[in-house]
Order: structure tokens, then C-alpha cells, then sequence
């Protein structure tokens, strides 16, 4: 079995949240629980699920933006979490992130110049302005814009083109990971494709492997080569696309892929009616228990474990 | 029964380049009980198109042509007549309940206030239907009371408040504007059953506003594409979606990823469409969508197409619409 390039390993994050009461402990929030993922070179690996359920935390907590509260990741077999401050500096040229909001995301003082050369700062060799320049130019034209364009401002790009200025960003120090965390989901879906296609084509010529976040179960299914499906901070299905799309067992994957609209008038397809929940959700329960439709006994008293089946890992009593 | 009908509508708003018509001689009418849908990329003039029903415009905007809403133009009626209309006869709900409701008012207040308004009932009545509205979009006052303020709620529940807003008066058209684009999808496919419920069992017309073509698919009769302010393609939406003519509604059809993609063998690409939406002052004469069609001629860069019948329900803009074989 080959080395994953990163490695989740147990990661627990809780935040605290503001007390009510000025002596009271302060509440926690239990944001991610327990979730164990390996990652391939070469690979994309899908995140989907709800909003709120620790997609974007286990986004930041695999970029080293946040600490976890247990557990560690290991890039390239190094403990992110364990590691002199300056050497994680150095390490981060390898791992990067494109994130939603092409507006939000580029600094609108900047010119495209110092956005895209800016992450050339924390390499260990000190480059030249000129070098930099070429650096820069090379990159802008491999994801599709013009090398002349960088004295130009972020407002005066497009969405779609901003995007690729946030893509070529994090490509500029070769990085061997990228974390797109929703990069896909404020565009137009003409402009979806290109940035899709384009990230496709980087990944076959870098052998970059994508950490690909998404609410969108068709960009996913697109992209991807493994998906973990996660529900309240707790990974439920993970296995193959083509098997977690073809055949889910976990009934939250099935909700989730029923829900998506056909495009097709003529298909009529089994829709999700509303579950009654038949027993009451306690501490020790299954997190899904409330909306799920196969719940027994068993799952009141009991949280299932990711467990194999089939070839997928699955957190169910009752997959089928 | 026609119950509404635009006639050779046109808004030109003014922008940072001057006055620029943003939506260009658009007909189409609705019957009573009608679910037409609208589909687009942003800035296609899609909402502007619903903005103008609602007469909700910017005051330097300039609106030409006809809205006849029951016999009668409401671009021709003063600012006081417009009002019983907007909120009464039509209803709109708009695509982000987190900025559409007022985060210092109580739900409640929120829902009576176009019942107040337009009805004219006591308030133990108005109480009564908001009650009854409350119910009717799955927020029992039993359970949730009147009191909430809208930060207090999920996206799912604002949606759900400004459902009961915009049905408050039952309208006799219903514009939905993007009601889900905001949402997850399984509270989005619970957003949908609810509008066509309510559609159904109380004989609003729907104007559902997306661009996900598979909610239009999902919930409508009737389709209009739009592109750079004109409607590029018409026709009941299973003729549409069947046979797709226009080249622009096809390359947004083939550059969404589809469920059960997984399933093909070996690693696509998706096919895209070239370029992307021209800016307002920079749109090309002729046809629009010229410059990144691959079907384009001189012709097209040089007249703006006629409508052009493909069968009985559907018509296209373009003078080379594709034809069956061209998608294989």
C-alpha cells in the first residue's frame, strides 16, 4: 500500500461557545468527531454534506488554520501539529486553498501581480522581483488568463476569471495538495464547467491531489475519485464515487441523493417523504436517529461505528 | 384564461456607462393557474423581468411596452393603484430570506403586515390568518408562537416566513425568485413540494426563477430561456428540455454534471460554453449569444433572430437551431 499524503488521524474539534451566564462553563460545540481519512497523490477526494456539518472545519484543520482539540493530520508523514512554527511555514508551499467567494477571497487592493506572487514569500530561496515576474506570468497562462494581465486589479476580472486568479495563487509554489473548499459553487454553470475542466486538466499535469468540498452532489460525483459523506462532524458513508453514488447504504446518502432535482420533466423519482421519528434521541443515540427512516431500537441506545460493508464504511445498523 | 400578458417589455436602468437597455422586447403570457418558469445565468435579466411585474424598479429606470394583468396594463396605473396590486393580486418571494426579512420584526408582524395592509380586517381576524398561514407553511404557531425574530430561525424557516408573506393575500401569481438557491438540498426539495403544493391547491400561477435547470424541470409546465435579456427559447417544458434548440440551452444543459456520472466509464470533461455573459454596455448587435456560439454566421452577428417554431408549443430565437442529430 502506498504512503498517503495526508492523513487524518482521529481529529476531535470542539468549540466554545459564549456563556450565557457570566460563572457558567462555557458550552461546548462539538464541530468534528472523530474522523479518521488518508488521502492519495494523484486523487481527488469529495466532502459533501449540510451546511454546518464541519465540511469547512476539517477544511481549515487540514491547511493548519486551526488546531484540532484531539487527534492530529500528518502531511507527507510530517505531524502538522507537532512541528516548529517556521518549519510549518516552509511546509505550507505544499498544501493550498482556493475558497468560495471569488470576490471575498482577492484582496481588492492588490493587483493581480502581488496577489499571485504573494504566497512566493515564505519559500526558504529569496527570488528577484524579475523572477518572480516570470513566475507569475508562466502561471497566469496555464490557467487560462493572459501573462499581461498583471497589473490588472481583481475588479476588473469576472467571476470566473477571479477564480482562476485564486487557482493560480495557490499553484504558484507547487503545491502537492489543494483544498477547494465550495471553489465551484458561486459561479454560473457555464463558467462552473471551464473552472472544472480547468482544475481537471492541472490535476492530470501536476499529479495534484484535491481535497474537494462541495454541497453539490453532481460536482462531487463529477470530480472526484473517493467520497466521505459527513453528518453533524461524524463521517457516515465513505467508499468509492462510483460505489457511494451507484449503491448508497447509509440512509442520510440515500436522503441526500433523492433530494437532488432531475433534470429530466418526464423523471418522476421516488421522493423523500417526511420521516416521523419514532423514538427519542438521547446522548448515546445515533446522531441521524431523528430523520431517519430505518431507525430500530438499536440505534436509540447505541451510536454506530464506520464500519466495513461491501467495500464501503458505513455508520449504520440497518445499511442495506 | 389569460391572466397575465407582457407585450414587447423593455427596461433600460441606468448604470456607470450610461442608460443601457437591460431587457429587450420580452412577450409572454401566463393563465390562470400556470407554472412557468424562467431560466438563466445571473444577469440575464431574469429577476429584472419579475422585478418589473412587481413594479418594484428603480425610480430612474425606464419601462416600455405592456404588463396586462386582467385586462389591465399596471405600467399605466399611478403609484396608489400599483400598491393594492403589489403584495395583493401579486406575491413574490425573494432569493435570500436572510436579507429579504426585517432581522428587528417579529415574524408575525412580518406576515400581518401586507394582510393589514391590503385586507382590511380586525386584528383578531388578521390574527386568525396568520395563524392559518403559519400552518400552511409547516411553522405551527403551536409550536414556534408569532414572537420570533428572524435571526432566531434556520435558512429553511425564514424561507418558510417569507412563503407565508408572499401567499399572505392569496395572490393570483405567485413569482418565486431563486427560493432555494440559499438552501441544502434536502430543506431545498422541501421548499419546492411546499410552493407547488400551495400552488396547486389554491390555483396560483407560478413563476419559479432559478438557474438550476433541474428545479425548473421539477416544478414547472412552461419554460422561458433567457439569455442577455432576451428569451432565446419558449415552449411547455417537456418539449424544451426534450429537444433542446437553441444552442445557448443546450450548452448549459451539457456543462452541468449530472447524478449517475460516476457510472460512465473513463475520466470526461465536461463541454462548456466559450466566453462568458457580456457585460451590459459591451453586448454585441445581431444575436447576442453569437460570439460564443460555434454555430454563428454572419447573418447572426448582424440581424437579432425572429422566433422561429419548432413545434406547436415551442418556439426558438436563433436562425440555426440544432436539430437532432447535432446533439448527438
Amino acid at each position: 500500500m502506498k504512503k498517503p499524503l495526508v492523513k487524518i488521524e482521529d481529529v476531535y474539534k470542539d468549540y466554545q461557545l459564549p456563556k450565557k451566564y457570566l460563572f457558567q462553563k462555557a458550552p461546548v460545540f462539538r464541530a468534528l468527531h472523530g474522523i479518521n481519512l488518508e488521502l492519495h497523490q494523484g486523487t481527488s477526494f469529495g466532502i459533501v454534506g449540510e451546511s454546518g456539518c464541519g465540511k469547512s472545519t476539517l477544511a481549515r484543520i487540514v491547511m493548519a488554520l486551526d488546531e484540532p482539540t484531539s487527534g492530529t493530520v500528518f502531511f507527507d508523514g510530517q505531524d502538522l501539529f507537532n512541528m516548529p512554527a517556521a518549519e510549518l511555514k516552509h511546509l505550507r508551499r505544499n498544501f493550498q486553498m482556493v475558497f468560495q467567494d471569488p470576490y471575498g477571497s482577492l484582496n481588492p487592493r492588490k493587483n493581480v501581480m502581488g496577489i499571485v506572487a504573494e504566497p512566493l514569500d515564505t519559500l526558504k530561496e529569496k527570488l528577484s522581483y524579475a523572477q518572480k515576474k516570470e513566475y507569475v506570468a508562466q502561471i497566469l497562462s496555464e490557467v487560462g488568463l493572459n501573462a499581461t494581465d498583471t497589473d490588472k486589479f481583481p475588479h476588473e476580472f469576472s467571476g470566473g476569471q477571479r477564480q482562476r486568479i485564486a487557482i493560480a495563487r495557490a499553484l504558484i509554489t507547487r503545491p502537492s495538495l489543494i483544498v477547494a473548499d465550495e471553489s465551484v459553487s458561486a459561479l454560473d454553470v457555464s463558467v462552473q464547467a471551464q473552472v472544472l475542466n480547468l482544475m481537471m486538466d492541472l490535476q492530470e499535469k501536476y499529479n495534484l491531489t484535491y481535497m474537494f468540498i462541495s454541497h453539490d452532489l453532481s460536482v462531487v460525483e463529477y470530480v472526484t475519485d473517493q467520497v466521505a459523506v459527513i453528518y453533524m462532524g461524524q463521517i457516515v458513508e465513505q467508499g468509492t464515487t462510483k460505489a457511494l453514488f451507484q449503491r448508497p447504504l447509509h440512509p442520510y446518502t440515500q436522503t441526500l441523493l433523492r433530494a437532488v432535482p432531475d433534470v429530466n420533466p418526464l423523471n418522476k423519482k421516488l421522493k423523500n417523504m417526511p420521516v416521523i421519528p419514532l423514538f427519542e434521541k438521547t446522548l448515546e443515540s445515533c446522531s441521524f436517529l431523528d430523520r431517519c427512516n430505518k431507525a430500530t431500537r438499536i440505534c436509540v441506545n447505541n451510536a454506530p461505528e464506520l464500519l466495513e460493508n461491501e467495500g464501503q464504511l458505513v455508520a449504520c445498523f440497518n445499511a442495506e | 384564461m389569460t391572466l397575465l400578458q407582457v407585450q414587447d417589455l423593455c427596461v433600460t436602468l441606468n448604470t456607470a456607462h450610461g442608460p443601457q437597455e437591460v431587457i429587450s422586447h420580452i412577450n409572454f403570457s401566463m393563465d390562470a393557474g400556470e407554472k412557468l418558469g424562467s431560466v438563466g445565468e445571473s444577469g440575464c435579466g431574469k429577476s429584472i423581468t419579475a422585478l418589473a411585474l412587481m413594479s418594484l424598479l428603480p425610480l430612474d429606470s425606464q419601462t416600455k411596452g405592456k404588463i396586462i394583468l386582467e385586462g389591465q396594463d399596471i405600467l399605466k396605473l399611478n403609484s396608489r393603484k400599483i400598491c393594492s396590486i403589489r403584495g395583493n393580486r401579486i406575491g413574490m418571494i425573494f432569493q435570500e430570506p436572510m436579507t429579504a426579512l426585517n432581522p428587528v420584526k417579529q415574524i408575525g408582524a412580518q406576515v400581518s403586515e401586507s394582510i393589514y395592509l391590503h385586507l382590511k380586517l380586525t386584528r383578531k381576524q388578521t390574527l386568525e390568518r396568520v395563524t392559518e398561514l403559519m400552518d400552511k407553511v409547516g411553522l405551527p404557531v403551536s409550536r414556534f408562537g408569532l414572537n420570533l425574530y428572524p435571526h432566531q430561525l434556520s435558512g429553511g424557516q425564514r424561507q418558510r416566513v417569507m412563503i407565508a408573506m408572499a401567499i399572505a393575500c392569496n395572490p393570483d401569481i405567485l413569482i418565486a425568485d431563486e427560493p432555494t438557491t440559499a438552501l441544502d438540498v434536502t430543506v431545498q426539495e422541501q421548499i419546492l413540494d411546499l410552493i407547488r403544493e400551495l400552488a396547486d391547491s389554491s390555483g396560483m400561477a407560478l413563476i419559479m426563477i432559478s438557474h438550476d435547470l433541474g428545479v425548473i424541470a421539477q416544478t414547472t409546465q412552461n419554460v422561458m430561456v433567457m439569455y442577455t435579456g432576451n428569451i432565446v427559447e419558449m415552449g411547455s417544458t417537456m418539449d424544451v428540455f426534450q429537444n433542446m434548440s437553441h444552442p445557448y440551452t443546450y450548452g448549459l444543459f451539457s456543462a452541468i454534471p449530472h447524478v449517475g456520472s460516476s457510472a460512465l466509464p473513463g475520466r470526461k470533461r465536461l463541454s462548456s460554453i466559450p466566453g462568458q455573459v457580456p457585460e451590459l454596455h459591451l453586448r454585441p448587435r445581431g444575436c447576442n449569444f453569437a460570439d460564443r456560439c460555434s454555430r454563428a454566421s454572419k447573418m447572426c452577428k448582424a440581424k437579432e433572430p425572429m422566433a422561429t417554431r419548432v413545434s406547436d408549443q415551442h418556439q426558438v430565437w436563433c436562425y440555426h437551431p440544432l436539430s437532432c442529430e447535432d446533439k448527438k
